[in-house]
């Protein structure tokens, strides 16, 4: 090799991977510089979805936020709903009724199975196998019918409140879901058979975007990517939120994190989820939703309606926003793709003095050169897929 | 309040630099001052006790009218130990710069990119620091709080 | 004479009008609708005429209006000759090719001997070979022409993946060749009047390796390396538009179609049903006079030859969707280290059987 092509000279070609590229979704571009197919280096650029979020955040109240939050990651956003709403609680000092927050862990186990369902039809798309994709569509469909049953969107949800909830589950919630699960039980047992074995899928995802748990470390890993790369760290476990310290459920750990552990980690996941939903639904109490505490969560409408009391509360809070407590917290929950943090200051206004999402798939995202320097362009694809990279996440 | 395990260490082994300490919703807070960060977190990172061994998360906030101006905020994981820190370093805008963190995590890089876009902090010593979220051509620093929520900038044609 | 060139130009309609008449506009319906039908879905029905949607069989007119009144787009800096020959090439080859595929064997109308094969070359196999490995310069003109980088690398793995290919098929045909005697696809045909003697229980080795091979050179999934959508956004026809974008899709189907149909010769008993002979199917149509028989059975040959064909189609579009696409390094690891050894330790080990 090296005796026939010593004298030969050969140029590296420059080429724009995005962001109008079909793997790139129109949110990143890639300045791949390829020696024939192999890629010697590559620069990420990410922005093309920055939207302000902390400075619209900044300029609206407490409660305006909610909505913001939506636009996240657009995939699961009840994951950052329940954040953010945690992360004012903890601002705040309060505590949700328990039924909230079984419900509140409903819908973020939902919002999981539907984001890692999207992310796998998606990279299985990209790699070739359209028909995987359209069954796991199909199965988070059922999902997005399940969130729209209770809090009528299907994508932009805005349904957790600081201090409780839009409102309860519908009637028969629990054999809608079951009936759900099932359903999507049946698809994940096609994608398995079509993918998890299939030698193809395998030669393409195995050993490429190889990060060792060092690194991932270092580059700060969190979620399934760091799991795959067998670091078995969930914020589930190691800080329990919600009730979660009162479910049982597994936490999938990968060996060589590769892209296949990744993708595997991800399926089992969707498994535990449904566990956890299962659960949760068995196990859920009867009682109230929401705080009952007025200066922070509004009233039921009637009491506006009825009581002078409750209505200037509500005036206040509308119009001025709620007002925490001087401070600063730090509140990680565990997003779809991994540890979604709030650091929010206030500065005991009705507005947040700072309010800044620590993304999760921004640090994966500028891991993307050590992971693919060395491969060839084919395994860009699979790579950037399984890092799950969302834009309005990552570029907030 | 009883001091965490690490606020101790970390008042024990630099008490010059340390400004303040608290614990705010048991967020463990350290104050510190920046010309000495490089020293506190390969410290907090390597000693065997703590092993800060994740990079969370690294913001600023803009405290404009104060004494010195911003605040890098850092958030330490100690995977080990299932512990978390905050430190926070103040910067003025006089001296708009900070050590760059990025030989120590590789996640600084684009984190410390990232304030430098939004805040217009340097990084002493970061590999490639340049605006990440906002183009090239973009004027000013969003995330200050003199920078105004409905400013528009001229649009850009294409490079060529 | 007159009668010869009659025959000759019926046949040529015949072919010609089944495969741009009918296969390769049905195709892409085709594919729509099984793709649909495999993953829950309704597939194309929009289309109507009078408010009559004919399970969306009005959509290939749908497409070729639509396709015919687009702009033909070339972009700045390409070059526009071999941007515009490209999609040429790559569409003659493939319908060239069925001009030695013989879809029925010898009869008599009229007094006149008909033999059901528009060419009876005697290189018939070697005829489909020069043709088939014309096939790459279609690629690889549009890749270099369209003066983008996609499209570059595009053709360059085309030709790449094309040529390697070309070689291990050669190799897996030699065997069917050692057996059956002949280069003459008719010959092939004739001789698998016996269902016994059919290419698929002589070479099954053989097959499988053909079958693969042939699909790689479509360059469809899971070969489809030089489009690769996700990759190279659509590979060497990223510049391409209007008409020329579908004279490179049609290529493709007719592709299939050729595949099929050698498939169907070389390995699958050509238009012979199974214990049937060509003498067996005229005796049985005798009760229509000499003419008459010998016409219903170039029918049951035709007929039989189509279900083949058909057959092989489906099972090439089910290949389609259900697999996702190699690396372009694993097809070529496949090509040069998998499919060439073992068609060599076939052609040997059909050479000692043939022998013994």
């Amino acid at each position: 090799m090296s005796e026939t092509t010593k004298d030969l000279y050969t140029e590296n070609m420059i080429i724009n991977m995005g962001p109008s590229h079909p793997v790139t979704h129109g949110t990143v571009k890639f300045l791949v510089t390829l020696d024939g197919e192999k890629i010697v280096d590559m620069k990420v650029d990410i922005g093309y979805l920055h939207r302000g979020f902390e400075k619209m955040c900044e300029n609206s109240t407490w409660e305006q936020v909610m909505p913001f939050t939506d636009r996240l990651n657009y995939v699961s956003p009840l994951i950052n709903n329940v954040g953010y709403a945690l992360a004012v609680e903890k601002l705040i000092g309060i505590d949700v009724p328990e039924r909230c927050k079984y419900i509140r862990v409903i819908a973020c186990e939902l919002s999981r199975i539907a984001d890692h369902l999207t992310n796998i039809a998606a990279s299985a798309m990209e790699m070739g196998a359209m028909t995987a994709f359209l069954y796991f569509v199909e199965a988070r469909e059922f999902i997005w019918d399940l969130i729209e049953s209770f809090c009528g969107a299907r994508v932009t949800t805005n349904y957790v409140r600081i201090g409780g909830l839009k409102n309860d589950l519908p009637d028969g919630f629990k054999e809608k879901t079951l009936h759900a699960l099932a359903e999507v039980r049946k698809f994940w047992d096609d994608v398995n058979k079509l993918l998890t074995k299939n030698r193809i899928f395998i030669d393409r995802v195995r050993n490429t975007g190889t990060m060792p748990p060092e690194e991932a470390i270092s580059y700060g890993f969190t979620g399934p990517c760091l799991r795959a790369s067998g670091v078995p760290y969930d914020v589930r476990k190691a800080h329990p939120y919600l009730i979660y310290d009162q479910l049982n459920f597994d936490i999938p750990v990968g060996e060589q994190g590769d892209n296949f552990d990744r993708y595997l980690v991800r399926m089992e996941e969707i498994i535990q989820s449904t566990r956890i939903v299962e659960q949760a639904l068995e196990q859920i109490p009867k009682g109230p939703i929401n705080i009952c505490s007025p200066e922070y969560r509004w009233q039921p409408k009637e009491a506006v309606y009825d009581k002078i009391e409750s209505l200037i509360f509500h005036f206040k809070t509308v119009v001025e926003g709620i007002k925490p407590p001087n401070g600063e917290i730090y509140f990680p929950i565990e997003a779809a793709n991994g540890e979604l943090g709030f650091y929010l200051v206030s500065n005991g206004g009705g507005k947040p003095y700072k309010c800044r999402v620590r993304p999760p798939c921004f640090p994966l995202t500028a891991a993307m050169p050590r992971m693919v320097k060395g491969g060839f362009i084919a395994d860009i694809i699979p790579t950037f897929d399984l890092i799950n990279m969302i834009g309005g996440e990552c570029d907030r | 309040m009883k001091k965490s395990n690490t606020l101790k260490r970390l008042t024990e082994k630099f008490p010059n630099s340390i400004i303040e300490t608290h614990s705010f919703r048991s967020d463990d807070t350290a104050v510190v001052k920046k010309n000495d960060i490089m020293e506190i977190f390969t410290f907090l990172r390597d000693d065997p006790d703590l092993l800060y061994n994740f990079m969370m998360d690294l913001t600023a906030v803009d405290y404009m009218g104060d004494e010195s101006r911003f605040e890098v905020v850092y958030h330490l994981y100690s995977l080990k130990f299932n512990t978390r820190i905050r430190i926070k370093a103040k910067v003025a805008e006089s001296e708009c710069s900070i050590d760059s963190i990025t030989s120590l995590w590789a996640s600084a890089n684009w984190f410390e990119r990232e304030v430098y876009d939004l805040y217009g902090i340097h990084f002493n010593g970061h590999p490639d620091l340049r605006r990440i979220l906002m183009y090239e051509d973009f004027k000013g620093h969003p995330l200050r709080k003199d920078y105004p929520i409905r400013k528009r900038q001229p649009l850009i044609g294409p490079i060529n | 004479m007159i009668a010869d060139l009659i025959e000759t130009i019926a046949k040529i309609l015949f072919v010609f009008g089944i495969n741009m008449g009918f296969f390769s506009p049905i195709l892409g319906w085709v594919e729509r609708k099984q793709s649909a039908v495999m993953q829950d879905r309704v597939g194309a029905n929009r289309a109507d005429i009078m408010g009559y949607k004919a399970i969306g069989l009005f959509h290939p007119i749908a497409d070729a209006i639509k396709v015919m009144v687009k702009e033909d787009f070339i972009p700045d800096g390409a070059n526009k000759i071999f941007h515009t020959l490209a999609p040429f090439i790559s569409l003659t080859c493939s319908i060239v090719t069925f001009a030695v595929v013989p879809f029925g064997g010898q009869y008599e109308i009229f007094g006149h001997k008909v033999n059901l094969v528009i060419a009876n070359l005697d290189v018939g196999i070697l005829f489909v070979f020069a043709f088939a490995s014309l096939a790459p310069y279609g690629a690889v003109l549009a890749g270099w022409s369209s003066n983008n980088n996609w499209s570059f690398l595009g053709g360059m793995r085309a030709s790449a993946q094309m040529l390697s290919y070309e070689v291990a098929m050669g190799f897996t045909i030699i065997g069917v060749i050692m057996v059956f005697g002949s280069l003459r696809l008719t010959d092939i045909g004739m001789m698998q009047e016996d269902f016994f003697r059919w290419g698929i229980f002589l070479q099954p080795v053989g097959f499988i390796l053909f079958l693969t091979c042939a699909i790689a050179e479509n360059k469809r999934i899971p070969f489809d390396m030089p489009e690769a959508e996700s990759e190279l956004v659509a590979g060497y026809f990223t510049e391409y538009s209007g008409m020329k974008f579908v004279m490179f899709w049609m290529g493709e189907f007719l592709e299939i179609v050729t595949i099929s149909a050698i498939v169907t010769t070389l390995f699958f008993g050509a238009w012979h049903l199974p214990f049937i002979t060509d003498a067996d199917l005229v005796n049985f149509f005798s009760f229509a006079g000499q003419t008459g028989s010998n016409f219903l059975a170039i029918l049951v040959n035709v007929a039989t030859f189509l279900m083949k064909v058909i057959f092989f189609i489906w099972l090439q579009m089910t290949i389609r969707w259900t697999l996702p696409r190699f690396r372009y390094d694993q097809v070529m690891k496949l090509g040069w280290k998998m499919i060439l050894p073992i068609s060599l330790i076939n052609i040997f080990i059909t050479a000692v059987i043939i022998l013994v």
